[in-house]
């Protein structure tokens, strides 16, 4: 058994894999499936400061080797999060982070403040890359500016580990990172996904009410890679990276890349017990290469 | 208690107008399953991504025995379509909830369109093991389409329609004669526009009616929130609040 336990700026998981926000609930919803307290954490269901219906159905299209959504941050918001969801699941002796999202400024910094409350909720991940929302979401993860502006306000209100998750559907996402550490991120995590869109030819018509969204699975895991590659480079701050991993093999390749720790997402639909599956193999593939801690296999390949 | 259980293919037959008939069976011991209730395939080398939800046609759990009446419809049914007996299928079982089940003395009309006919044989057999035999009303479009007759007689008293009239009486389920019979209870699964006209006879006649929805899904346990419906209390997902839903909580009627 090699150490796996990594240590994300003061964040401490006992192994790298940790669930993607909208991909596994609040955990409960895997309980039947997945021992949660063997995660490194699980990242929960976006939440916004106001109730959200999200958008209309269809809202999920798939496609090779890949899938659209368009769920629009459907959520029952920050004080039914505190008042319900947190009481049930705060005794889970994991690492439980909440996806903080929000339309304005403001709305990201109150959201943040309530979640700051919860003692056992030791980091968010602040949302500024969802692409399904009309206002606010990605319009903050791409610019460096309005990046700047949300993640320093978020940092004056949030005490505790600030995740910023990152956009890909920029031009330069290497300036995006920096921007977002420099205004105070103690990591940052990526992809989230990238926009697309699909038609149905029959009818003629967009297959999502929205018309475009957020394209997962493993059809984006280069795209993922190379922008894990090219983040851990420039940035201090750890990197978890993101993005069609279904597998050890695929979680290793991004640990090569540089990510301190990784997330599944779209996997866990297929098989909901991917997650166990994953750290055992990272655990599999350290004692047979010689290895007996994780941390040496980090950003490999630029060494 | 939802499980992940290696079902072995015991019988894989085509029953007519594009769907088959697959027996499964497991040695592991499978929780309650329920009428109504589905399960979530994994379709293996078939170029598709997502498992595939399936509503149960029939289940044993005691003796390790699953159903499925699959219509084929795209890549990963056709694939399925072709598995061969002794293979292995890996099945998410049970998901979602079961129709509410009828009391002895009900009158109970069950509407099945097309292969929404699938739930509504365990669901019939589950009825007759209470003692009482429900009536199965079934739309199809031609007397070709019709499936699996013997079988549901076994568990219902049987009438059809076919929109071309060669087989029982020309039309859609909603205009067959055995409507101006009085029901207590009323159960459809089929297509959209047929639930819907079921579902406004049985509002119009204040007749208890439950519709079975099949809304496109990915993770058929209430993570990704993608087949939501739009209800009456908002957003919900099919696959944990439905597939089975009370009409009165649609807004179908309104």
């Amino acid at each position: 058994m090699a150490k796996l336990t990594v240590d994300i700026n003061g964040l401490t998981l006992k192994n790298p894999v940790l669930t993607a926000s909208g991909t596994f609930g609040y955990g409960i919803e895997y309980s039947d499936f997945v021992n949660l307290e063997n995660l490194g954490g699980f990242i929960v269901k976006g939440t916004t400061l106001n109730p959200r219906e999200g958008n209309p159905y269809p809202r999920m299209a798939e496609t090779p080797s890949g899938m659209l959504n368009a769920v629009g941050l459907q959520n029952k918001g920050a004080q039914y999060f505190v008042d319900k969801i947190y009481p049930a699941i705060k005794n889970i002796k994991s690492n439980i982070i909440v996806n903080v999202s929000g339309s304005s400024v403001g709305d990201y910094v109150k959201c943040a403040e309530m979640i700051n409350e919860l003692e056992n909720i030791p980091a968010i991940e602040l949302n500024i890359s969802c692409p399904n929302v009309k206002e606010g979401g990605m319009a903050f993860g791409t610019s460096c500016a309005a990046a700047s502006e949300v993640v320093k306000a978020v940092r004056e209100a949030y005490k505790k580990h600030l995740i910023v998750k990152l956009s890909p559907n920029v031009t330069n996402i290497q300036e995006i990172a920096l921007a977002v550490e420099g205004a105070g991120a103690d990591s940052v995590s990526l992809i989230n996904t990238m926009m697309g869109m699909a038609i149905d030819i029959k009818s003629r018509k967009p297959i999502l009410s929205t018309i475009t969204g957020g394209l997962s699975g493993p059809c984006v895991k280069p795209v993922a890679l190379r922008m894990v590659w090219q983040v851990a480079k420039v940035v201090k701050v750890p990197v978890i990276g993101l993005g069609g991993i279904a597998s050890a093999s695929d979680a290793i390749e991004f640990l090569l890349a540089g990510a301190s720790a990784v997330q599944i997402g779209t996997a866990n639909f297929i098989d909901p017990s991917i997650t166990q599956k994953v750290i055992d193999g990272i655990d599999q593939y350290l004692n047979e290469n010689g290895f007996d801690d994780v941390n040496q296999i980090i950003g490999l390949i630029n060494k | 208690m939802k499980k992940l259980v290696d079902f072995t293919v015991v019988e894989n037959t085509s029953v007519g107008a594009g769907c088959f008939l697959l027996k499964l069976h497991t040695k592991e011991t499978l929780p309650e399953i329920l009428p109504g209730q589905f399960v979530n395939v994994l379709i293996e080398d078939a170029g598709v991504l997502l498992r595939r939800p399936i509503s149960i046609h029939y289940a044993d759990s005691s003796n390790g025995e699953l159903e499925l009446l699959v219509k084929i419809a795209g890549k990963g049914t056709e694939k399925l379509s072709h598995i061969a007996n002794g293979s292995s299928i890996n099945i998410l079982i049970p998901l979602g909830m079961e129709f509410t089940m009828p009391s002895k003395n009900d009158k109970v009309l069950l509407v099945g369109g097309g292969v929404g006919i699938a739930p509504l044989y365990y669901f019939a057999k589950e009825i007759c093991k209470s003692g009482n035999k429900p009536t199965l009303l079934i739309g199809t479009r031609t007397s070709a389409d019709i499936i699996l007759k013997e079988k549901f007689e076994e568990v219902a008293d049987l009438y059809y329609t076919t929109e071309d009239g060669s087989y029982g009486e020309k039309g859609y389920p909603t205009q067959h004669s055995i409507l101006a019979k009085s029901y207590d209870r009323i159960y459809t699964c089929g297509p959209t526009p047929m639930m819907k006209g079921v579902a406004k006879y049985a509002s119009e006649k204040d007749i208890f009616c439950e519709v079975s929805l099949e809304n496109k899904m990915a993770c058929g346990i209430g993570a990704c929130l993608c087949c939501v419906q739009d209800t009456k209390e908002g957003h919900k997902c099919v696959c944990t609040t439905g597939p089975v839903f009370n009409i009165n909580d649609l807004k179908w009627l309104s």
